[in-house]
């Protein structure tokens, strides 16, 4: 194993790559580490660590962008623009609750790199909907730029969206620009008690359904809902809670509004402003599945995206066979399983399920023999696989960059 | 208007008959089109000064029919142009001479609504609209409204990854669409994502979207359907000087709201609508906009005295708000008409698409009314300013082929003018063939080598609509060529340690 190589610039970066090429190394790519254990263990015989790309290189919030060195921590980034009361819309989850390490160490260029959203995806969109443009070093050892910093841009190929969620498999992103959005001025919750997860799909869709702009729709059982730690959550009862974002009057008008329509589902309460940021916090993080700090002992978790209509179904096929915790996000569409460690971490049941309910499942946190050992995303086959291999082999034709992360050889 | 496209294959026009035989075996009866009457009405799409005449049209009706197609096309070494309602403004779905035309026209079914999901799950060649229309009884509606969509088919909405005038809130094509049936140029189908947010895997989704049908033909389409908003209400302002105008757009930002719409016109436009429709817009006034505030009754109200205030702040001289939905729809009954309606005042009209930082407006206008004098043509602004994107329309004779060349390097130095203010060349039109020679003033060689390594691995032998986007056409050998120098360590003067 090599040193770690520390590039001070964008253009050292590319010497790095070069270099790696020209000695037939593989290179980890890695921003501040907080998603380092995201993906298939690294194969790889040094570390290219972009920690010193950061900075934020252009901020103007009247025209809603801002361009970043990509390692700017995501903390630095959320704090500037809610200076100017922005945000980042699609809510990027802090890993550290699940994978351990350091608050608040997440970049930029790391979120955007596996696409991870919080529960406003539903509303606003996911990491991708909001990555604008990039300069990045190829696994050619080519520094190439594509997208722009306007938000309405057809010009050329979006490689944005390619970018994100490639974990770093097809280039190494040096500088990244994304759209910022003003940050709601209020925020309220309203809860809905004691919901089996099979009644609280129907009514987070008829929620998702209405005028009230939800913004945030999760269900979770009583066990996780206890240890979000949110005070003023009922005891021992599960909760499905649905968000409203906004200026104070329309939050009042929506949650009265929402309250009438829930009426037929059962039980209703209302959380406000300081207890719904921090439930949604605590959702966004996956508090409840957080880490005991051993990563062998603790129980795997998976991610697994659905049609909302599916979630409880799809709950209902892993919590069964594996003694799992459920919590399920985005009306339903999201689900994450803590699972009871095994020797494939529940894969055969988690992907049964997925198999046959429809969707796509990541395994976010397991040792790093159990990731070694399954497919940590999900198996891909026939034209798509051909497919996704000679994309990869037209960024990175010699596999330089995080080879194996995804799947074997990609 | 000419523009250079890749040389005939003589070789391909003399097995025409051949061509055309095989075809006809993949979709029977009235499916091939190949007699030069009936293909004339293929010979271009909305960008209507390049024509030319296909080799050949066909009309599959089935998934198995393109792949047929696709993969026989591929086998043999054949073009193929994919085309929906043939709306670009750009000429993406412009025929090749020697090339196959696919035409989706027969994918014209919705296939499931599920309003409990949110989706909708349509072929490629349903218009736009009629996603609307088969979902507006329980109140959804799907977002991106690009100007032709009574027309323009959501296939097309893929290829160009369409806008509208609702996409500083709603987002475009790319946002609104969760998956999709692709048949590659091999004829090999995939999925890619389906009812379920983000694809697993790389976004594929994403960059086939806005890919002007260079990467593979969809056949079906899995979109997000939305509520409808409680309600809506319009502002129409009206500004002395467009920087006032500009500026009220930055502080309706700046003051966190996003505006369901917001949209400009200069004085040259709106007075070429007031004309047409009567919309009652102010005309002693230099810029006019129309801000649409949407969402629940009680936001609308508040809001709507938030931006009147703004407004004033910013100096307009007229501020009216709509006091019914009739009012609403007839402030944008003008600027829905504003292309038409310039048509009325000018024999032809050329409508570019740039995009720029909005605070680079005065600027960029200044620089267009300066160009607008030196070619000697006159030039009106529409604007969608939410988002930053600018429609000049250049007025020009096209029976004047003067007029005709002027027009176009006029254009063309508007489109250079947006890159240099650190825009883009195109919002929402596409490259196409249009400014696909202008790309180089925006991208590197090298940035346009990774974009066409991505083709390649999509379809090595580059036979998906060849000519279009990328200004030099080189083969994927020559493209996958790499130099590899010896491997000195980089930067040794740092510590690693």
């Amino acid at each position: 194993m090599t040193a770690p190589l520390v590039p001070r610039d964008a253009a050292e970066v590319e010497e790095a790559v070069r270099w790696a090429l020209g000695a037939g190394k593989t290179l980890e790519v890695t921003g501040r580490g907080s998603k380092r254990t995201l993906g298939r263990p690294a194969q790889t015989d040094a570390t290219l660590d972009l920690s010193a790309l950061a900075g934020v290189t252009l901020y103007e919030p009247r025209e809603l962008v801002l361009s970043a060195r990509a390692a700017t921590p995501i903390a630095a980034i959320a704090a500037l623009v809610a200076e100017n009361g922005q945000e980042l819309a699609f809510e990027p989850m802090d890993c550290s609750a699940l994978l351990g390490g350091p608050a608040r160490e997440g970049t930029l260029g790391g979120v955007l790199a596996t696409n991870l959203s919080g529960p406003r995806r539903i509303k606003a969109g996911a990491a991708r909907d909001h990555f604008l443009g990039f300069s990045a070093v190829s696994g050619r050892g080519e520094t190439f730029k594509a997208g722009g910093r306007v938000v309405k841009n057809v010009t050329g190929y979006d490689l944005s969206k390619l970018m994100a969620g490639s974990f770093g498999t097809l280039a190494a992103m040096t500088e990244v620009t994304i759209k910022t959005l003003p940050r709601a001025e209020t925020e309220a919750s309203v809860l809905l008690l004691g919901l089996a997860p099979e009644a609280a799909v129907p009514a987070m869709a008829a929620a998702m359904g209405s005028p009230f702009e939800v913004s945030g729709a999760a269900h979770l059982p009583a066990g996780v809902a206890a240890r979000t730690g949110v005070p003023g959550l009922p005891d021992g009862k599960a909760v499905t809670a649905l968000r409203l974002e906004g200026v104070g009057p329309s939050v009042a008008h929506r949650r009265d509004g929402l309250l009438g329509l829930l009426a037929p589902h059962g039980t209703r309460e209302c959380l406000a402003v300081e207890a719904s940021r921090q439930l949604w916090g605590a959702i966004r993080d996956v508090t409840p599945f957080a880490t005991r700090g051993e990563p062998d002992a603790d129980r795997p978790v998976w991610r697994i995206s659905t049609a909302p209509s599916r979630g409880a179904e799809l709950a209902a096929m892993i919590a069964g066979a594996d003694e799992a915790e459920v919590l399920l996000d985005w009306a339903g569409g999201l689900v994450w399983a803590a699972v009871a460690p095994s020797a494939d971490a529940g894969a055969a049941t988690v992907r049964a399920a997925t198999a046959h309910c429809g969707g796509h499942a990541t395994l976010i946190r397991a040792s790093a023999a159990v990731r070694a050992a399954v497919d940590v995303f999900e198996p891909q086959r026939g034209p798509l696989a051909v497919l996704t291999r000679r994309v990869k082999e037209s960024f990175d034709p010699r596999g330089v960059l995080c080879p194996g992360r995804m799947w074997v050889g990609v | 208007m000419s523009v250079g496209m890749p040389a005939l294959d003589q070789g391909v026009l003399a097995r025409r008959d051949e061509i055309v035989a095989a075809l006809r075996r993949i979709v029977p009866g009235e499916g091939v089109i190949a007699t030069e009457r009936e293909m004339r009405p293929y010979e271009s799409d909305g960008l209507t000064a390049y024509r030319q005449l296909p080799l050949v049209v066909v009309l599959p009706g089935t998934t198995a029919q393109v792949s047929q197609v696709l993969r026989w096309c591929f086998e043999n070494g054949v073009k193929v142009v994919p085309r929906g309602a043939g709306t670009s403004l750009s000429g993406g779905a412009l025929p090749l001479g020697d090339g196959v035309l696919l035409g989706m026209g027969k994918f014209n079914k919705v296939r499931r609504i599920d309003f409990a999901d949110r989706v909708a799950v349509v072929e490629p060649g349903v218009t736009n609209l009629a996603i609307t229309r088969a979902v507006e009884h329980a109140g959804f509606y799907y977002a991106p409204d690009p100007s032709s969509q009574i027309a323009c088919t959501i296939g097309g909405n893929i290829a160009e990854n369409s806008g509208g005038v609702h996409c500083l809130k709603y987002g475009l094509t790319t946002n609104n669409v969760l998956g999709c049936e692709l048949v590659l140029i091999t004829g090999d189908v995939v999925r890619l994502g389906g009812g379920h947010l983000d694809a697993g895997g790389y976004d594929l989704l994403g960059v086939v979207t806005g890919s002007e049908g260079l990467l593979g033909v969809v056949t079906e389409v899995t979109v997000r359907i939305l509520q409808k908003p409680e309600t809506a209400r319009a502002l129409l302002l009206g500004f002395e000087t467009p920087e006032a105008a500009g500026d009220c757009v930055g502080k309706i930002i700046a003051a966190g709201i996003i505006p369901g719409g917001m949209e400009m016109m200069d004085r040259l436009a709106t007075a070429a609508v007031e004309e047409f429709v009567h919309a009652g817009y102010p005309l002693d006034v230099e810029a006019i906009l129309i801000v649409e505030l949407d969402g629940p009754r009680a936001e609308c109200d508040h809001l709507v005295e938030t931006v009147s205030a703004i407004a004033r702040d910013c100096g307009a001289v007229t501020v009216r708000v709509s006091a019914s939905e009739e009012e609403r729809l007839l402030f944008w009954a003008g600027r829905k008409a504003a292309f038409p309606a310039v048509g009325r005042i000018s024999p032809d009209y050329y409508c570019m698409d740039g995009t720029i930082p909005r605070a680079r407006l005065p600027y960029v206008l200044q620089r267009t009314r300066e160009l607008s004098e030196q070619y000697g043509l006159r030039c009106a602004n529409v604007f969608h300013a939410g988002d930053g994107n600018l429609h000049p329309l250049i007025l020009y004779d096209a029976n004047d082929a003067d007029q005709l060349a002027r027009a176009e390097a006029f254009g063309a130095d508007i489109l250079r003018l947006c890159v240099e203010v650190g825009g883009v060349l195109t919002g929402e039109h596409g490259v196409g063939v249009e400014k696909r020679d202008l790309m180089p003033s925006m991208f590197s060689q090298i940035d346009l080598a990774h974009q066409q390594r991505l083709k390649c691995a999509f379809d090595q032998k580059g036979l998906l609509n060849p000519g279009k986007v990328f200004p030099v056409l080189s083969t994927c050998a020559e493209l996958g060529r790499m130099h590899v120098s010896a491997g000195r360590l980089p930067f040794p003067d740092i510590p690693r340690f």
